[in-house]
């Protein structure tokens, strides 16, 4: 085993970088889940952005449009989880499980021509001066632009959530959807607006992967990605701050598996790849054993006003 | 303007139709779907809904397979649609059907060459036991801690598949198979072969399995005190804690019953149909399951009628992907269509339309 091949400025910027698609999906989910609807099609909103983004960009030679096409793909398929779950009133448990189903086969099948082809380089956004410090310039400030936007992102949620009278009205409908409708808010159509907000940010996600990541398109390529994003969001109990954490722990524990894998370390290769998720397993169990907390009232709830 | 209306009960009329009715639904976007594609619609639902069991040339071959693909669907369908019932979604099944696939063969291939006849039936045990233990996890961290069965149960399917490459290529890989991964050829050795019964029906235990299935999860679900515990954690979780059904209980049976089903479904796949323990033997029939129980309504009956239905989408898909070129991944999609417009429509069965704003009171 030879852990000296291992750089650490290289290993915290390959932790941000795979945890960027998580980050991005998590904290769109986090967002619907505050406004009270469980959307489990993550898996199938970001694999489809990945494709979508993937096809756009090589098509068009530019990353940027790609990661565009991929939150409207990603919207446009939580919308018909939005229209399935706010208007007719469908189990949400079982429509996010269509969504993801319905998402792996509709992107092989637009992904078929693709295979083996290489997406466009995203260009690297050095930020002046500080992508020149020694170390910390290479580890934390010469990525492509997505990386900080999905810090970007975190930071604007959760000041949205805090500090805003929209979020604020957007926590009471996921709190208790009835008030909020006696207090006169349109609760179909927040949901709705947080619904595709969701989509949007599982699509971008599900792009930074094929178009980054790996930067390939695969069939199948997200690999469970927008379900540890919906780990993540309750290992979160709901913050912002902690999606991120949470994010950036999973990321490092992907990078160091698969440095471990490459170094050749003494443990079964399975064990390594299955780690992620079971140390998705072990935190879901340390969360939950100690009390789930800030879990919104409404979350899964369908409404339907009566008067 | 139109609005929806609360049923006093659920519609036993809509309950019947609503799976007709997105059939019908999926027929027409998916005919949509393949006409995008370049293929013509109307042939391509024939090909996919009559051929396989009609068509002169093929369906000699193809009509067997029917209840080769709908036995393992409708077997994992019965265990999830029970848990489904008690608002348990167990959707990790296809993680206790390679588990279950695993133990099974992994205690058989103990055994090589023996050719006794108690081999096979030990095998199915410890499918159902792998099936079952896997399922376990789950219920056990949701009891214990109150961990989302979603997320444990999917995460698992991960783990599983990891398990499954490294039996399938390490532990239980076939001495005299030159290196290529993969398990002992069970079709090669008479005494664990899950052969068809009856010559050209495609019928083996595992479609027998499932039709007993069927038959006891009938009997659980509408005549056993059990079944009617099941349905109250589900529709009345208080209610049913105030009368002494023990919420644990049910999650452990469910998912227990759940797992050990699609434990045994592995098994009669790999002894059977795959003939082999292979990284890839499983054909993600524990996630199309998820669409059956719910087509089937989570009823045994409906089960049983959703899984034939899915099994010639399958054989259909693979039909028109030899005979029009049609992706295989279009069938994927056309499955997943087919749920949503079975969930769009089931909101008929709770409320009905009412036009006009006048009546509003």
């Amino acid at each position: 085993m030879d852990f000296g091949s291992i750089n650490p400025a290289l290993l915290i910027a390959s932790i941000m970088i795979s945890a960027t698609p998580i980050l991005l999906a998590a904290i769109g989910e986090m967002v619907v889940e505050k406004a009270g609807v469980l959307n489990l099609g993550v898996e199938g909103m970001m694999i489809t952005g990945a494709v979508v983004g993937f096809a756009v960009a090589v098509t068009l030679t530019s990353p940027g449009f790609g990661f565009v096409a991929a939150a409207f793909a990603g919207a446009a398929l939580s919308l018909v989880f939005a229209l399935l779950t706010q208007f007719l009133l469908s189990n949400q448990v079982a429509t996010g499980l269509g969504l993801t189903l319905a998402g792996l086969g509709l992107s092989s099948l637009i992904g078929k021509p693709y295979e083996g082809m290489k997406s466009p380089p995203m260009p690297k956004l050095d930020i002046p001066v500080l992508s020149d410090l020694p170390i910390v310039g290479r580890m934390l400030f010469s990525h492509d632009a997505m990386v900080y936007v999905s810090l970007l992102l975190v930071v604007a949620v959760w000041a949205f959530l805090k500090y805003t009278r929209a979020g604020l009205i957007l926590r009471a409908v996921g709190e208790s959807h009835d008030s909020a409708h006696a207090l006169g808010y349109k609760v179909i159509p927040i949901r709705i607006a947080a619904i595709l907000f969701g989509g949007a940010c599982a699509g971008m996600g599900g792009a930074y992967l094929s178009l980054v990541r790996v930067p390939q398109w695969t069939e199948g390529m997200t690999a469970g990605a927008g379900w540890i994003a919906l780990a993540i969001v309750v290992f979160a109990s709901w913050r912002a701050g902690r999606v991120a954490v949470g994010a950036y722990l999973f990321g490092g524990v992907t990078v160091l598996q698969l440095n471990l894998q490459a170094a050749g370390a003494n443990v079964p290769v399975s064990l390594l790849s299955a780690s992620p998720y079971i140390i998705t397993i072990l935190v879901l169990v340390i969360i939950s054993a100690r009390g789930v907390h800030g879990a919104p009232a409404s979350l899964g709830r369908s409404f339907h006003a009566t008067h | 303007m139109i609005r929806l209306e609360k049923r006093p009960e659920p519609s036993r009329l809509w309950t019947a139709t609503t799976p007709l009715l997105a059939v019908a639904l999926t027929m027409i976007v998916g005919g949509l779907l393949f006409a995008v594609l370049g293929a013509d619609p109307f042939e391509a639902i024939r090909t996919i809904f009559w051929d396989p069991l009609f068509h002169p040339q093929f369906a000699a071959y193809s009509r067997p397979q029917l209840l080769v693909k709908a036995g393992p669907l409708i077997l994992i369908a019965i265990g999830l649609s029970i848990g489904f019932k008690a608002g348990i979604w167990n959707i990790g099944a296809e993680g206790q059907y390679i588990i279950g696939a695993v133990c099974g063969a992994g205690v058989g291939l103990a055994f090589y060459p023996s050719e006794n006849v108690l081999i096979f039936p030990l095998m199915i045990v410890a499918g159902a036991l792998g099936g079952w233990a896997w399922a376990m996890i789950p219920a056990v961290l949701k009891t214990k801690f109150g961990t989302n069965e979603i997320l444990v149960s999917l995460m698992l399917v991960y783990v599983a598949q990891n398990v499954l490459i490294a039996m399938s290529t390490g532990l239980l890989r076939n001495p005299e198979g030159m290196g290529f991964p993969g398990s002992r050829n069970f079709k090669q050795w008479d005494a664990v072969h899950n052969a068809e019964i009856v010559a050209n029906t495609g019928m083996h235990w595992g479609v027998v399995a499932a039709f007993i299935a069927v038959i006891a999860a009938y009997v659980l679900m509408s005549r056993h005190i059990q079944g009617f515990n099941i349905r109250l954690s589900g529709e009345a979780p208080r209610a049913a804690r105030f009368a002494g059904v023990s919420p644990a209980r049910i999650v452990f049976l469910c998912l227990g019953l759940a797992g050990a089903l699609a434990g045994m479904a592995g098994l009669f796949e790999v002894t059977g149909p795959a003939g082999q323990l292979t990284d890839k033997f499983n054909a993600g029939y524990g996630f199309t399951a998820i669409i059956v129980a719910f087509l089937g309504r989570l009823h045994p009956v409906g089960i049983l009628l959703a899984g034939l239905l899915m099994a010639l989408t399958y054989i259909g898909g693979e039909l028109a992907q030899l005979m029009l070129g049609l992706p295989g991944a279009a069938i994927q999609l056309f499955q997943g269509m087919l749920l949503f417009f079975l969930l769009a429509t089931d909101v008929f069965t709770n409320y009905r339309l009412r036009f006009g704003a006048g009546a509003a009171a």
